[in-house]
């Protein structure tokens, strides 16, 4: 595993020495993209002047709630379903054709609905994400072996000790396989609608950079956003792999 | 069961019906108005057109997201140490906002057709990719040892053993490339094109014409969910099949 991780950033740190390379010897249109170099003053500039607090403070609560309402609806939303199988097959082709919705184009009623500013943003990114997690809480109830449920039954275990004590860390693998996209769609929700069509928040802040022909600032941006949201899921990820591990599962 | 899914259609319905009235027919359009809507677009003459180009743009942008993620996903799941180096990152980049990728894939593709279909393959290589490195990983390893015994080449064995091994997994892939590369086609569309649906939603947003987006999103939505619950079943048979051997 640790080869692995070592391969992997020195296959980063080439792939960005390439193009580092390719920028500095103009076999790229310096218009288009610029040295890696120059992306990471954008980015520290972003940091230390401080000037983008505000809308990178904006965004984060706002991905925070998106991530707290649709995990916790998804939660009881999918625990729901596998207690009724009759209507969780009837609504299956919605949940699984779900993210083929443009759920932007929502977004006008969503303002009218909710008001402008933060609240249809956190509408947009719910929808994108409680599905997830909807869905991977199905699966996860669904795969507690019936062997575990059989001997829960044996033991004559109430059902709350039998939800709390075989089928949620049964379960639990799904659980944050589930958590880390809703993260990540909170993310995609959030920032997609700030960028298309909100006037604060980090992904306006791209977006106006962009339309300003700012690379320097853009492409800072786009750097911190992707390293934010990748560390983000590598610790989710860590963390889930040690909870495993402490189990004995892995 | 056919009862249920009507009862569940009738129920979305019934509440599109009763928002519309509450926040007003002039910000929801209601279904019945809905449908009169997509009625006047076809019969617009200029309405073909764009979905034409949309269709096109989305066809071109699958076949790439199939071959490409295919590809990938196959070379990274034949062998551990490369799933073990590339999974990280592809899942890191399913996982980032790709609009704010938008402004480069611009920049080296141009405003056009060309943009719009890399940006829907940007959208489905990653989940093609994914689903089909974890069907190839899940495979016996004593069928690939088998395999070896019988001295097939690569080639053999990710013809003959692989891919009819991971089919359910592929056919996930494709469930959810195919949803993904219809959101990123649109979303490429909404930006840099004068041509297809993605553009005539956002004439609409800026001209507040709910009666357009809904009418736009309800079809987008008919599409997506007959295409994904088509694949569903499929899946589903195969799984199955799998089960049974």
């Amino acid at each position: 595993m640790k080869r692995a991780a070592a391969i992997r950033w020195l296959l980063i740190a080439l792939l960005v020495a390439l193009l580092e390379l390719a920028c500095s010897l103009r076999w790229i249109d310096p218009t288009a993209i610029i040295p890696p170099s120059a992306m990471l003053m954008g980015a520290m500039k972003i940091v230390l002047i401080g000037e983008w607090q505000r809308a990178i403070v904006e965004t984060l609560t706002t991905v925070a709630i998106a991530v707290a309402l649709s995990s916790a609806v998804g939660l009881l939303l999918g625990w729901a379903l596998t207690r009724a199988p009759r209507l969780r097959r009837a609504v299956d082709p919605l949940l699984a054709s779900w993210y083929a919705i443009p759920t932007f184009v929502f977004y006008p009623l969503f303002i009218v609905l909710f008001g402008l500013g933060r609240w249809p943003l956190v509408a947009i990114g719910f929808l994108f994400a409680v599905v997830a997690m909807t869905l991977s809480t199905i699966q996860g109830i669904e795969r507690v072996p019936r062997t575990l449920l059989r001997a829960a039954q044996a033991m004559r275990l109430t059902r709350t000790q039998t939800a709390l004590r075989v089928v949620l860390p049964s379960a639990a693998p799904w659980l944050f396989a589930g958590l880390k996209l809703v993260v990540a769609y909170a993310f995609i929700g959030v920032v997609a609608g700030e960028f298309i069509l909100a006037n604060e928040g980090f992904g306006h802040r791209i977006a106006f950079a962009y339309n300003n022909f700012d690379n320097r600032a853009m492409y800072g941006a786009i750097l911190l956003l992707l390293v934010f949201v990748a560390t983000l899921n590598a610790s989710l990820a860590g963390w889930e792999k040690r909870l495993l591990r402490r189990r004995g599962l892995r | 069961m056919k009862f249920d899914k009507l009862l569940v259609l009738a129920a979305i319905l019934g509440v599109w019906q009763m928002t519309s009235l509450l926040v007003g027919v002039e910000v929801l359009t209601p279904p019945l108005g809905t449908f009169a809507k997509i009625g006047r677009l076809f019969a617009d003459p200029d309405f073909g057109g764009h979905v034409w180009e949309t269709t096109r743009a989305f066809a071109l942008a699958l076949v790439l997201s199939l071959a490409i993620g295919l590809l990938v996903g196959l070379a990274l799941g034949a062998d551990r140490l490369a799933a073990e180096v590339g999974e990280p990152m592809l899942t890191a980049f399913y996982a980032i906002p790709k609009v704010t990728l938008y402004p480069v894939i611009l920049l080296f593709f141009g405003l056009g057709f060309a943009a719009k279909v890399a940006f829907g393959a940007l959208h489905g290589i990653i989940p093609v990719a994914l689903f089909t490195m974890a069907g190839v990983r899940n495979v016996k390893p004593g069928w690939l040892r088998a395999a070896r015994a019988m001295r097939l080449t690569k080639l053999q064995i990710a013809r003959s053993v692989l891919l009819p091994a991971a089919l359910p997994e592929l056919v996930a892939g494709l469930r959810v490339g195919t949803a993904l590369t219809l959101l990123g086609t649109l979303i490429g569309e909404m930006f840099a094109s004068q041509r297809g649906l993605g553009y005539l939603l956002l004439q609409a947003m800026e001209r507040n014409d709910p009666a357009t987006i809904t009418a736009l999103a309800l079809l987008l939505t008919i599409f997506a969910t007959s295409a994904s619950a088509l694949l569903l079943a499929l899946e589903r048979r195969l799984d199955h099949a799998r089960v049974v051997a």
